[in-house]
């Protein structure tokens, strides 16, 4: 299958513009005859959701939350970046653009993240004017703060709760929406499968997560708006219940995925304390405005340190290697999330690692108290700083943070077009759950950004164009595909429910999360990789056959939602480490350790690699198909990476 | 740390409930209080036994998803969420007492799952600004004092994760409605709606079957995000304000 990606043609500033008005227009009388389904509630989803109903569609909501307001997008601290140049720092679209496509190491669609630069200005007004509470300035204007990868200030934040207000923001558009009769909301329900109907994706298949029961819904569309899968490396900051099964059934339906090895592992996050660790907890970016990244410049010094023979704040300034600073004085604390984990890594790997586990650095705030004093650090960071001591036991404004990289977002996905719309006509992909805008590596405060743009701008336009075309003839719920789906669904909760073996489903999950963060992490080889994939396959044949899934489906079953998931993850890492043991090259958060510059950077093959790698299922226990969408780049030159 | 734990078990709605005593070993000071249940869980899947039902997603605060009524408190001991919680709070030896969130309006799922869709529904009733996506002013265009700003914030930090109501003997909803109300009310975006939207929410609020406001405090004291009793004062002017202004005269 040719990939086409559907940039429309002309310069870059213009075809957006362009685009929207040549799409197709469903008039208003004719937009009450439409069904839309929107898979997730959070950022994408809920302004999706919100948005479409707005316009006069009949939507339905899903989310496997007990209430819409607590997807994940709730838990993004730092901000929202957006081409406003308030500050009057130099800021621009093409300034947001130049450096989306730069931090993502030249591996996303200048088409793409263009758009993305050119709506970012309207989220912020769209989000005022709903009563999102950003901060602001003594002035009563907007205030902005510096993110990674950038030197200006363009992120909008509010206190370290910024996806909270925002996804606050959209669900109360969303909640309008339900009063007013467009929305219809199923919490506590989960996608099961996708229902398509010669070619179209016409409904899915949803667990009633209360009563066990397996329903059917059709639509003229199908919008995931699901997030990303970084749970699949068991530890990371996503929430507990975040998972890849409504987009990893899709897949399995002819959705491609694309660049699935793109993870991204952010380098603040609070260091693991032990075996029992549920989930990771993120430190904001922003906090790296403030905080100086050190560890002690010896190995001496920092088994002096381990052992506690000495404390953090008795290490003179001399014995202190402010790595970062150090190698990139132009960007220092601030280089992208990249580059950050990277060289955590490499200092923990000398034996200079600060925790007893010697994989933790410091990020100290004394010479910012110091300069600015304790209340205003409280007044930035306050929140963060209580979460940070509630966790640890450690008081921050006393004692230097320790913090670790861990799984923080997944910037492959879905593979869509411009319009966003994945290889199932009709099935769509917003968010993080789709591949498009990031490139290999996400910049701080960009996830709000995409998820509000895809979902408030770019989806209105588009899905129209579609459903324009297709009709408005209702679709048939009694085709007899919405029956046989439904039957594989509950075939397979039969399966997972009578093979009562001996190993928990968290036993599984475990250790294949040991297995991606080993092989498939900040690190990777060809060798480990290989290694990997069999023993992913081996542990995929063992969950099979001896997974101990208690209880049964016409009942709220916790272990049986988990099966499901930790299945799908079972089998969406092997296609993981498939991705990057083909990609030849390091570029952003993927790293092999084969392709490096003589100090340590990613080393990128824009001759070979300057391709989306979307795959295609081809059948159980089979490898992926590899399908190549060539990157085409008119306005940036690609160089590599320099943040020095 | 060795510990009891006294766990409220109710296999569904309808079924009648009751304590469950479990011993557990192992616990380390640095678990949260959540990563101890899951330790009580796998060992109980391990013996065959149908695992805790609890609700949880982010477990970093923000989501209002977990719950857990711990030794008579909602979220335990710390003003701070379940999640959040750490085993460092808890001593070798203790018992810990688990209930699930108890109101009429919450209604028990299933073991220490709740139902806290009334919540949702109070919000629907008028807990926004009416505009829809696009035509919206510039940003700027709409300057608000950053006093005014850093209080609508305040209000609108709430997680809806209903221990103010798990607090209140009456189970009372005021301080969760009253944050929604409050953070609009102070904004100038809010004041297109603002009468109407005060007495919509309440009266939704009423008709879930919350409790009437006991003027002690308790809500306030155990939110785990400090909303501030002096929003619920706020609501009540909002609301008398609305009832006795012109239109509904």
């Amino acid at each position: 299958m040719i990939l086409d990606s559907k940039i429309p043609a002309g310069p870059l500033a213009e075809k957006w513009t362009k685009h929207k008005f040549n799409m197709k227009l469903v008039n208003p009388a004719n937009k009450r005859k439409y069904e839309v389904i929107v898979v997730g509630t959070g950022l994408a989803g809920a302004s999706a959701a919100a948005s479409l109903a707005e316009l006069g569609y009949n939507v339905k909501a899903f989310c496997f939350q007990d209430s819409p307001r607590r997807a994940h997008s709730i838990a993004a601290q730092g901000g929202i970046n957006a081409a406003k140049n308030y500050q009057n720092d130099g800021d621009s679209i093409f300034r947001l653009f130049y450096d989306t496509i730069k931090g993502g190491d030249y591996r996303a669609r200048e088409g793409n993240v263009y758009r993305l630069a050119e709506v970012s200005v309207n989220i912020i007004d769209q989000c005022v004017a709903q009563g999102v509470p950003f901060a602001r300035e003594y002035g009563g204007l907007l205030a902005n703060r510096s993110f990674g990868g950038a030197q200006v200030s363009r992120t909008f934040y509010a206190r370290g709760q910024t996806g909270q207000q925002l996804l606050l923001g959209a669900y109360s558009a969303l909640s309008r929406q339900v009063a007013n009769g467009k929305v219809k909301l199923y919490p506590r329900t989960e996608m099961m499968d996708v229902v398509v109907i010669d070619g179209h994706a016409r409904g899915i298949v949803t667990r009633n997560l209360i009563t066990g029961a397996i329903e059917t819904h059709a639509a003229h569309a199908v919008l995931l708006c699901t997030g990303g899968y970084g749970n699949v490396f068991f530890l990371s900051t996503n929430a507990m219940g975040s998972n890849v099964t409504a987009a990893w059934r899709a897949h399995k339906r002819g959705a491609y995925f694309a660049n699935p090895c793109y993870t991204q592992i952010h380098p603040t996050c609070i260091p693991v304390s032990g075996d029992h660790q549920s989930k990771l907890t993120l430190m904001s970016e922003s906090l790296r405005n403030d905080g100086r990244v050190w560890v002690p410049a010896t190995v001496e010094m920092a088994e002096k340190l381990r052992k506690g023979q000495i404390k953090a704040n008795d290490i003179p300034e001399n014995e202190r290697d402010y790595y970062l600073e150090r190698k990139y004085p132009s960007f220092g604390n601030l280089v992208p999330r990249d580059v950050a984990s990277r060289n955590a890594k490499y200092v923990c790997d000398e034996g200079r690692g600060v925790n007893e586990t010697g994989e933790a650095v410091f990020l100290d705030f004394r010479d910012a108290i110091k300069r600015d004093g304790e209340d205003v650090i409280r007044a930035k960071y306050g929140n963060l700083f209580d979460m940070y001591q509630q966790i640890t036991g450690e008081n921050p404004y006393q004692v230097p943070m320790k913090i670790y990289p861990a799984v923080h977002y997944t910037m492959g996905g879905l593979w869509v077009d411009y319009n966003l719309m994945t290889t199932i006509p009709g099935l769509y992909a917003l968010g993080e759950a789709n591949f498009s805008d990031h490139g290999a590596n996400r910049l701080g405060a960009s996830a709000l950004m995409q998820g509000l743009a895809d979902g408030y701008f770019v989806i209105p336009y588009t899905v129209g164009d579609y459903l324009a075309q297709i009709g408005t003839k209702p679709v048939d719920a009694n085709h007899p595909e919405f029956e046989k789906t439904a039957q594989e669904v509950k075939d397979r909760i039969q399966k997972l429910l009578s093979i009562n073996g001996s190993k928990s489903v968290d036993y599984f999950h475990k250790k294949l999360g040991k297995i991606m963060w080993n092989e498939c992490g900040m690190a990777r080889t060809a060798e480990g990789l290989k290694k990997a994939k069999q023993e992913i396959r081996e542990l995929r044949a063992e969950f099979w056959k001896d997974v101990k899934v208690l209880g049964e489906n016409e009942e709220l079953n916790q272990t049986l939602e988990k099966a499901h998931r930790v299945a799908d993850f079972l089998e969406l890492g092997e296609l993981m480490i498939d991705d990057a043991y083909h990609r030849n090259e390091s570029c952003g958060g993927h790293f092999r350790e084969e392709y490096q510059t003589a100090d340590g950077e990613a080393l990128r093959d824009d001759e070979n690699f300057a391709y989306v790698a979307a795959w295609k299922y081809t059948g159980d226990g089979q490898d992926e198909e590899l399908n190549k969408e060539p990157l085409e780049f008119e306005n940036v030159k690609l160089t590599q990476r320099s943040y020095k | 740390m060795k510990l009891t734990l006294k766990v409220w078990r109710q296999k569904n709605k309808a079924d009648q409930g009751g304590f469950v005593t479990y011993p557990i070993d192992g616990i380390s000071k640095d678990m949260s209080f959540l990563e101890m249940m899951d330790v009580l869980n796998e060992e109980l899947t391990e013996k065959g036994e149908d695992p805790i039902h609890f609700d949880h997603d982010c477990r970093e605060g923000i989501c209002g998803m977990c719950s857990l009524y711990i030794n008579g408190k909602p979220h335990g001991p710390q003003q701070t969420t379940t999640c959040q919680l750490h085993m460092r709070s808890f001593s070798d030896g203790d018992t810990i007492t688990i209930e699930p969130w108890r109101a009429k309006a919450f209604p028990v799922v299933k073991d220490l799952v709740v139902d806290r869709s009334a919540f949702d529904r109070i919000i629907q009733a008028g807990g926004y600004v009416s505009v829809n996506t696009g035509g919206v002013p510039d940003a700027n265009e709409i300057p608000i004092p950053k006093k005014i700003a850093d209080e609508a914030f305040d209000a609108a930090t709430c997680i809806g994760c209903g221990a103010c109501v798990a607090a209140c003997k009456n189970a009372s909803a005021m301080l969760f409605t009253s944050a929604k109300i409050s953070q609009l009310a102070m904004l100038p975006q809010g004041q297109v709606e603002r009468k109407e939207r005060a007495e919509k929410m309440i009266a939704q609020m009423d008709a879930e079957g919350f409790g009437a406001c006991t003027n002690t405090g308790a809500c306030a004291a155990e939110c785990p995000k400090g909303i501030s009793l002096s929003n619920i004062a706020r609501m009540n002017r909002e609301y008398f304000s609305a009832v006795v202004s012109s239109e509904n005269m």
